[in-house]
Formats: C-alpha cells, sequence, structure tokens
C-alpha cells in the first residue's frame, strides 16, 4: 500500500534546547488508521504539529499526499484535517458559523448541504444555532471534528481524541473513526489509552524521548511482543512453592490457591505440558486452568520501560 | 490564491464587531461625540480661530484621527491576540493560507471598522459642529491609509503581546498621548521653540496636519510631508509585518 505521509529525518530541537523529536522516519499508509502511543512529552503532538504546518520542523523533510508540507505548503494542508488536544474554540460563535468559517479558511466554497450531512452525522444539527460556550465537553469535542472534516480532508489527525471524554462518547467516536476509514480517510491518532488503539488501529507506533523506537501492525506487535498467562485453581492451598516448580515462571497468589504462569507465545514449546507433569508430581491437584493474553498497554509499558 | 481562506476571516472578523456593536461601534462614537460637546460647542464657542477656522470645526480631523489610530489599533491588535490567547489559532496555522492572506484577513477587518467608525464619527460631528471637506478624496484617502497603516501596527501589537495588559499599554501609553501633543487641539505653530520643533518628531503630527489640510486646506507641514511619513509608516509596519511572518515570531515554535 503506497504511503501518504512520508517523514524522513526528521528534527526538531525547541529554543529551549528541548529535543521533541530526534531523526523521525516514519510512513503512514493511505486508507490505515495508524496510532501513534507515547508517554507525556515524548514527541506526539510535536510530530503532528510539525505534519500540519503550526511548529517548524529543526531538520527533516515531510510529505503528504505528495506534498512537501514546507515547500507546497497549500496542497499539502489542504489534505490534512487536525482535532487538537484542546477544546480551542472561539466561546461566542455559533456551531454553524464555526464549521463554516473551517470550510472556508481551507478554501472551499460554502457548501451549506454537506455541512448539513456532517453535522448530523455527528448528532450536532439540533445544536447548529448554539453557542460555543453553551455547549458540553463531549459537544465541543464533536464540533472540533466537525471542524477538521469540513474541508472534506483525505488524512485526519486526531491528537487524544477521547481524552477527558465518557464512554459513550468515546464509542461514538471510535465507530465514526471507523465510517470514515470506510471512506478512505488516512487517520493518525494519537493516544494515552492503549485499549483506544487495539479497539481501531491496523498499525500501531510508539514513540518515546524524540524516537520512533517501534512501528508494526497491531496484530502482529500483540503475536511478537505478548505474553500470555496461564492461570492455575487449585484444589488446596500451598504456603510455599515446591522445589521441582522454581525453574518455571510461576507467580503464586497470596491466598495460596492459584499460580499464574507467563510464557512467550513466540516460542515453540510454551511449557506448559511439562508443567502440569510437575504438578502432578508433586500432588498438586488442579481444579480449573483459565489463559489469557497481555494486553497492548502491557506491551507498551514494557517497551518504554525497556 | 486562497480567497475563500482570505474572506473568511475578513467576515469571521467583521461578524465580531456585529456581535460588539455597543463596544466596538457606538462607544468610541459617544466618547468622540463628547469632546464635539465639550470643546466644539461649549468651550470652542468662547475660543479664537486658528487659521481662519473656528475652534469647534479645527479640533474635528484630529478627534476623528484620535479615535482612528486607537480603534485600528486595538481592533487589530485584539483581532490576533484573542486567537493566541484561545488557541484557536491552530487552525489559521494549519490552514493553506499565506501570510499575505492572513495579514489581509485580519488588517483589512480591523481597518474596515475603524473607517466605518471614522465616517460615523464625522456624521455625528456635523450635529454638533460645522465644517466643510474641500478634498473629500484625499480625506478618504488619509482616512484609508491611515487605517491600514495603524491596524498593521496593531496586529504587530497583537502578535508581540502575550498578556491583556502588554495589549494595552502602547495605546494608552503611547499612542493617545502622541495624538494629544500632535495638534489635534491645537496648530503646532500656536507652540514655543523648543517645542514646535521637537513635536516634528512626532509621527502623529503628520497624520493630523495631512488629514486637516484635506478638510480645510490648511496644515502645519507640507502635505508632501505628511504623505511621505504616512507612506514611510506604512512601509515600516508592512516591514515588520514580513519578519513577524519569515521568523515565525511569537506564532510557530
Amino acid at each position: 500500500m503506497e504511503s501518504i505521509i512520508d517523514i524522513k529525518n526528521l528534527f526538531k530541537t525547541y529554543d529551549s534546547g528541548f529535543k521533541a523529536l530526534d531523526d523521525i522516519n516514519l510512513q503512514i499508509k493511505r486508507g490505515e488508521i495508524f496510532a501513534l502511543l507515547g508517554p507525556n512529552g515524548a514527541g506526539k503532538t510535536t510530530l503532528i504539529s510539525i505534519i500540519c504546518g503550526i511548529v517548524n520542523p529543526s531538520q527533516g523533510t515531510v510529505f503528504a499526499d505528495g506534498h512537501d508540507v514546507i515547500k507546497d505548503y497549500r496542497a499539502a494542508r489542504a489534505k490534512i484535517g487536525l482535532v487538537p488536544q484542546e477544546l480551542t474554540t472561539d466561546a461566542f460563535e455559533s456551531v454553524w458559523a464555526t464549521v463554516s468559517f473551517s470550510r472556508g479558511l481551507f478554501g472551499k466554497a460554502p457548501d451549506n448541504a454537506y455541512l448539513e450531512k456532517l453535522l448530523k452525522q455527528l448528532s450536532l444539527w439540533d445544536k447548529r444555532n448554539a453557542k460555543m460556550r453553551e455547549l458540553s465537553g463531549g459537544m465541543k469535542r464533536r464540533v472540533m471534528i466537525a471542524k477538521a472534516l469540513s474541508h472534506e480532508p483525505e488524512i485526519l489527525f486526531l491528537d487524544e481524541p477521547t481524552a477527558g471524554v465518557d464512554v459513550e462518547l468515546r464509542r461514538d467516536m471510535w465507530d465514526m473513526v471507523r465510517e470514515l476509514r470506510q471512506r478512505g480517510v488516512t487517520i493518525l491518532l494519537t493516544t494515552h489509552y492503549i485499549e483506544e488503539a487495539e479497539e481501531m488501529a491496523d498499525r500501531i507506533g510508539v514513540i518515546n524521548s524524540g524516537q520512533i523506537i517501534l512501528v508494526e501492525e497491531k496484530t502482529v506487535l500483540m503475536q511478537k511482543l505478548g505474553k500470555k498467562h496461564l492461570q492455575i485453581q487449585l484444589q488446596q492451598p500451598i504456603t510455599e512453592l515446591p522445589d521441582s516448580l522454581h525453574s518455571f515462571d510461576l507467580q503464586q497468589s497470596k491466598d495460596g490457591y492459584s499460580l499464574t504462569y507467563s510464557f512467550d507465545v513466540k516460542q515453540e514449546d510454551n511449557g506448559i505440558a511439562a508443567l502440569l507433569e510437575e504438578l502432578a508430581s508433586a500432588n498438586l491437584q488442579v481444579k480449573d486452568l483459565h489463559s489469557s493474553e497481555s494486553s497492548l498497554e502491557e506491551i507498551f509499558v514494557n517497551l518504554v520501560k525497556n | 490564491m486562497n480567497w475563500y481562506g482570505m474572506k473568511a476571516i475578513y467576515y469571521f472578523e467583521m461578524a465580531r464587531t456585529w456581535r460588539t456593536l455597543m463596544q466596538s461601534i457606538a462607544s468610541p462614537v459617544l466618547s468622540t461625540s463628547l469632546y464635539f460637546v465639550v470643546f466644539g460647542s461649549a468651550i470652542g464657542s468662547r475660543m479664537g480661530d486658528i487659521d481662519g477656522i473656528s475652534y469647534g470645526a479645527f479640533i474635528i480631523p484630529g478627534l476623528v484621527m484620535l479615535s482612528l489610530l486607537s480603534q485600528s489599533i486595538s481592533n487589530a491588535s485584539f483581532g490576533i491576540f484573542f486567537p493566541k490567547f484561545s488557541g484557536t489559532i491552530y487552525e489559521v496555522l494549519s490552514a493553506p493560507v499565506s501570510p499575505f492572506e492572513i495579514v489581509v484577513g485580519y488588517v483589512g477587518a480591523a481597518a474596515t471598522k475603524s473607517i466605518v467608525l471614522g465616517l460615523i464619527t464625522l456624521a455625528t460631528a456635523r450635529i454638533f459642529v460645522d465644517y466643510s471637506i474641500v478634498h473629500p478624496m484625499w480625506m478618504l484617502a488619509f482616512l484609508v491609509l491611515t487605517s491600514v497603516t495603524f491596524s498593521l501596527f496593531g496586529f504587530m501589537i497583537g502578535i508581540w503581546a502575550d498578556d491583556f495588559q502588554k495589549l494595552q499599554i502602547i495605546p494608552l501609553m503611547i499612542i493617545t498621548p502622541l495624538t494629544f501633543l500632535g495638534g489635534a487641539f491645537y496648530s503646532i505653530n500656536m507652540l514655543p521653540e523648543p517645542w514646535q520643533s521637537l513635536t516634528l518628531f512626532n509621527p502623529v503630527v503628520y497624520l493630523i496636519s495631512g488629514f486637516r489640510w484635506s478638510f480645510y486646506g490648511v496644515a502645519d507641514v507640507g502635505i508632501g510631508v505628511s504623505l511621505g511619513m504616512t507612506g514611510l509608516f506604512l512601509a515600516l509596519c508592512m516591514a515588520g509585518t514580513y519578519w513577524i511572518f519569515k521568523t515565525g515570531y511569537r506564532i510557530k515554535a
């Protein structure tokens, strides 16, 4: 699949001397949902801001749909819609006025039918004449999305889109993002919520201290780096782990009724058969078995820690 | 050229004026009218003519200029400062609009408001004082030129300011005194030396003098000099604005 965003050797050092980005190389494929994960201050927002033209890069190149974001900024920016992290809106403007403003700003002729459809899709039509200050946080977030989509962009950047929104709205947004992808919009999503990336992304990038430390298909990533856990419920509690079981990666619960065995999914021999044999030899009777996979959050924490 | 983008900024700014009509138009017109009432009708009737012009009529160009300068600066500075303050500037910076288009949108709207305000003020003055305009086209030219120049100046102040105090400090502490001391209420020929010579360092003198010339055909300094100084100040403001966008000063990290 061809890339729609192409970032090469991108560096950013702020005047304060803080190095926000350190040799970023990244390609976002056309039509995918790409989740960029990283702790606070990792460089996620700086990266998006450079692509959108809000921050100047110190070095390197960024192309959006083949257009250099500096030299050919008009063509590049016309392709991009941005939903910023902060709910920054003009409090005294109506929903309709602010969304119309965004469309005009991006060089598009007025199209009331399109804006009506957009506001209806985002459940904002009834609020079109309401002033921004009269809206709830969730509604304002929807307006930010409407503004970003008002000029029919091919690339949508969502910077922490569900920060501070309730569960219902979060689910609505996920549905909307999937729908946009179906229409061919490429989505770059930065988030703290691993659940969000796990739910939606096709590919995941992890950024830490201004460097991309990993880019991978979500499913491959979970297979490659994921661990499985086998929880073993015992008939009788144990006070101490028998010596014969010390070679296994086992954790004993406080009440002594369960053991958790962690194993790597990549390994051919996961050691479960041997473990069950050793348990039988040690006269420990198994009541129940339950296996689970590590979440993306655990993978992310491990990556950033290392 | 992104005409829709430029138009969007211009109309957005103009919409703010209509939303705040009392503050944007009514309030400055009222305060300038009070000068006409006090200095024009009340005190003016007891003052002697200056250069053959009644005192009430003499001060009109200066008072209109005072209103024009302060409103051009405050409209343009607030117009760009507020998006910076609220964070909505991100949208303008990420849009396919050039610095020139951004400036035309913001400064054009600020200058339009000032010109409308200047014309309303002039019309209001007619209620209290009888005056004539000898060179109406030149009067309009000065009105437009001054509004654009000082709106550009205000735009730069709005970019520079990072709090509300800084936004007010230059109009209140520099522009207003310069206007009062720039011949708004008197002819600089009435000043003794060295004040008469020192006053020539005040750029507002040239604006008021040129504007007054368009009304009555008399001026403190030659009309060519007035035009030249206004043009010079416009060129300086344009250069400053160009530098701001070239370097990203206080708008882009």
